[in-house]
């Protein structure tokens, strides 16, 4: 068993810096480099791309990347765990194994996590009692079965783990949660049991720290923003995890960015419900049983984590279509910017009601002056300029279409020193609106295949 | 005396669905006893008026000197259908810290803050 594992972050969400997994593998050492593309809206997208084209349903980008580093984590022997596979995880390896072969590339084993995807299996559920309730309002699925476009099993770690054992380099995974992507590394090298809940919550409060990528090492950092040296060169989070459960948080040493008790703190508390129960398929984690000490410079350690058995059901994300928003700006100048711009949205609100456009809201803000904080803003005085946002949200497309139109006018019909209307009118973009539900476990079953070249 | 939270405590905040968690954590140990006691639930959606429409909830973290809010029905219906700017609550981390709180004048002095 290895007396300590390195596990690198290198992508925050689908979009993030290109050129962070590249210095994560080159900059120091590595063993594993997770990434997690998948936000709940990514997968609704990849749904539809999928639809247009059957090669098509996972985060593409990681193929121009996987170009750059593929000779790297083969000389390194760098393992690869990652939900790029989105909804399509087998066509996003058939990519790789082709640039792996144009690359003289042999031996590569590639594993696929897959199952989750249940967007074909709903009316089977729905016919047998599983109702997928929304867990929120309670509402039956139903109510939106026929505007569907995707709905994901949010797995843990244990497939991954499969897929490691069966020797794979480069794992592929569909909707794994992030902080499964991280766990997974450790309960394959130390061999941790699916019942060490305090080890498993410990990996899962490691996958929580640097599923954000930089957001640990200094980047979104209010306590000491001005303090991050370097942050053009940010340095994106490493865990160095031991057998016992411990780990360290840390970064190359050559890079960007810093690491200490408030860096750390601040992402803890990140997009966190109940800290007792963080419940993930793995484990149900306690971030109050967390210890943090500042082991060196860059390095903060994690000690003591508690867990408890997990649940018996599988959290399932459904994207479904839920009507139009548009949302336009115009920007006005001094004097009198704040004063200009509300009597533009007086306007329009008058445009609106004698074209009989209708809404299920509009809603405007002044940016610069409330756009943020709305009524909790303080009174600016005379400001240089006033941008003036307005949306509406429906269910007529038409009516949509027809304010997108009503913006752009203003310039010529409306309130003096008006501007920044260049990009041209507002464009009317469809709600994909989410449906979190949970179904029994045994329902569903992840499958694994691990292939090679 | 009163004192802005910006000076107490730093924040992150982010969201799920149409509830926004805000996350404080107090600068020194030695505030967040003080912080736990002023910052009541009820306060913090007084605070939010306008903003939070649903209850609001809160956990204590006293490992990590912080509490974490969560502000229901404040993200304008959430995520994708939301009209608002900040349409995920990235901001509601200094929204909260705008709150000027009453600290006793003897806690204030101990701590190092003087009247201006």
């Amino acid at each position: 068993m290895k007396e300590k594992i390195r596990i690198a972050s290198g992508q925050g969400f689908w979009g993030d810096r290109v050129d962070a997994p590249i210095d994560q593998v080159r900059k120091g050492p590595i063993d594993y480099l997770v990434m997690d593309y998948l936000a709940e809206v990514t997968m609704s997208i990849m749904q539809k791309q999928k639809m247009r084209d059957l090669n098509q349903g996972y985060a593409r980008d990681i193929i121009p990347l996987m170009k750059q580093i593929l000779p790297d984590l083969m000389e390194k022997n760098v393992k690869v765990i990652t939900n790029a596979g989105g909804v399509n995880p087998f066509a996003c390896r058939n990519a790789l194994f082709e640039i792996a072969e144009k690359m003289g590339i042999k031996g590569l084993k590639i594993g696929v996590v897959y199952g989750d995807n249940i967007i074909e299996k709903i009316d089977e559920f729905l016919e047998t009692g599983t109702l997928l309730k929304h867990m929120e309002s309670g509402e039956k699925l139903s109510e939106v079965r026929d505007r569907l476009y995707s709905a994901n099993v949010y797995f843990g770690a244990g497939p991954v783990v499969e897929a490691l054992q069966q020797g794979a380099q480069i794992i592929i995974t569909g909707r794994v949660t992030d902080t499964g992507l991280t766990l997974a590394p450790m309960i394959h090298e130390f061999g941790w049991k699916f019942d060490e809940y305090d080890k498993l919550a410990a990996g899962i409060i490691a996958g929580h720290i640097i599923e954000c990528g930089a957001q640990v090492t200094g980047g979104n950092f209010l306590a000491g923003w001005k303090e991050v040296p370097d942050m053009a060169r940010i340095g994106f989070p490493i865990i160095e995890a031991f057998p016992d459960g411990n780990f360290c948080v840390t970064k190359h040493e050559n890079t960007g960015g810093l690491v200490d008790l408030r860096t750390v703190k601040e992402q803890l508390l990140y997009e966190l419900g109940d800290p007792t129960d963080y419940i993930t398929p793995d484990v149900v984690a306690d971030f109050t049983s967390i210890r943090l000490s500042q082991e060196g410079k860059n390095k903060v350690r994690v000690s003591s984590v508690k867990g408890k058995p997990a649940t018996d059901c599988y959290k399932v994300s459904i994207s479904y279509s839920d009507g139009w928003t548009c949302i336009g700006r115009l920007t006005y100048a001094w004097p009198e910017a704040l004063e200009k711009a509300q009597k533009a949205d007086e306007v329009i609100r008058q445009r609106i009601q004698d074209l009989g456009l209708e809404f299920e809201e509009i809603f405007t803000e002044y940016l610069g002056i409330n756009g943020c904080h709305g009524p909790l803003s303080h009174p600016v005085k005379d400001p240089n300029e006033v941008i003036l946002e307005i949306g509406v949200r429906g269910s007529n497309y038409k009516h949509l279409e027809q304010f997108s139109r009503e913006m752009i006018p203003l310039v010529l019909c409306g309130p003096p020193t008006v501007t920044g209307f260049a990009a041209g009118r507002p464009r009317p973009k469809e709600v994909v609106a989410f449906w979190p539900a949970l179904m029994r476990k045994d329902l569903v079953t992840p499958q694994v295949d691990v292939k090679s070249i | 005396m009163k004192i802005k939270l910006l000076e107490l405590a730093h924040a992150r905040s982010g969201d799920k669905g149409d509830t926004a968690n805000v996350g404080i954590i107090a600068y020194k140990p030695e505030y967040y006893p003080f912080l736990k006691e002023v910052l009541t639930p009820e306060r913090v959606k007084k605070h939010f008026e306008g903003i939070c429409y649903g209850k609001v909830e809160r956990f204590e973290l006293p490992n990590l000197d912080a509490l974490n809010f969560l502000l229901h029905q404040a993200l304008g219906g959430g995520g994708t259908q939301t009209l608002r700017h900040d349409a995920q609550g990235k901001t509601f981390s200094t929204a909260l810290l705008r709150m000027e709180v009453d600290v006793p004048e003897d806690l204030a002095r101990k701590w190092g803050f003087h009247k201006s």
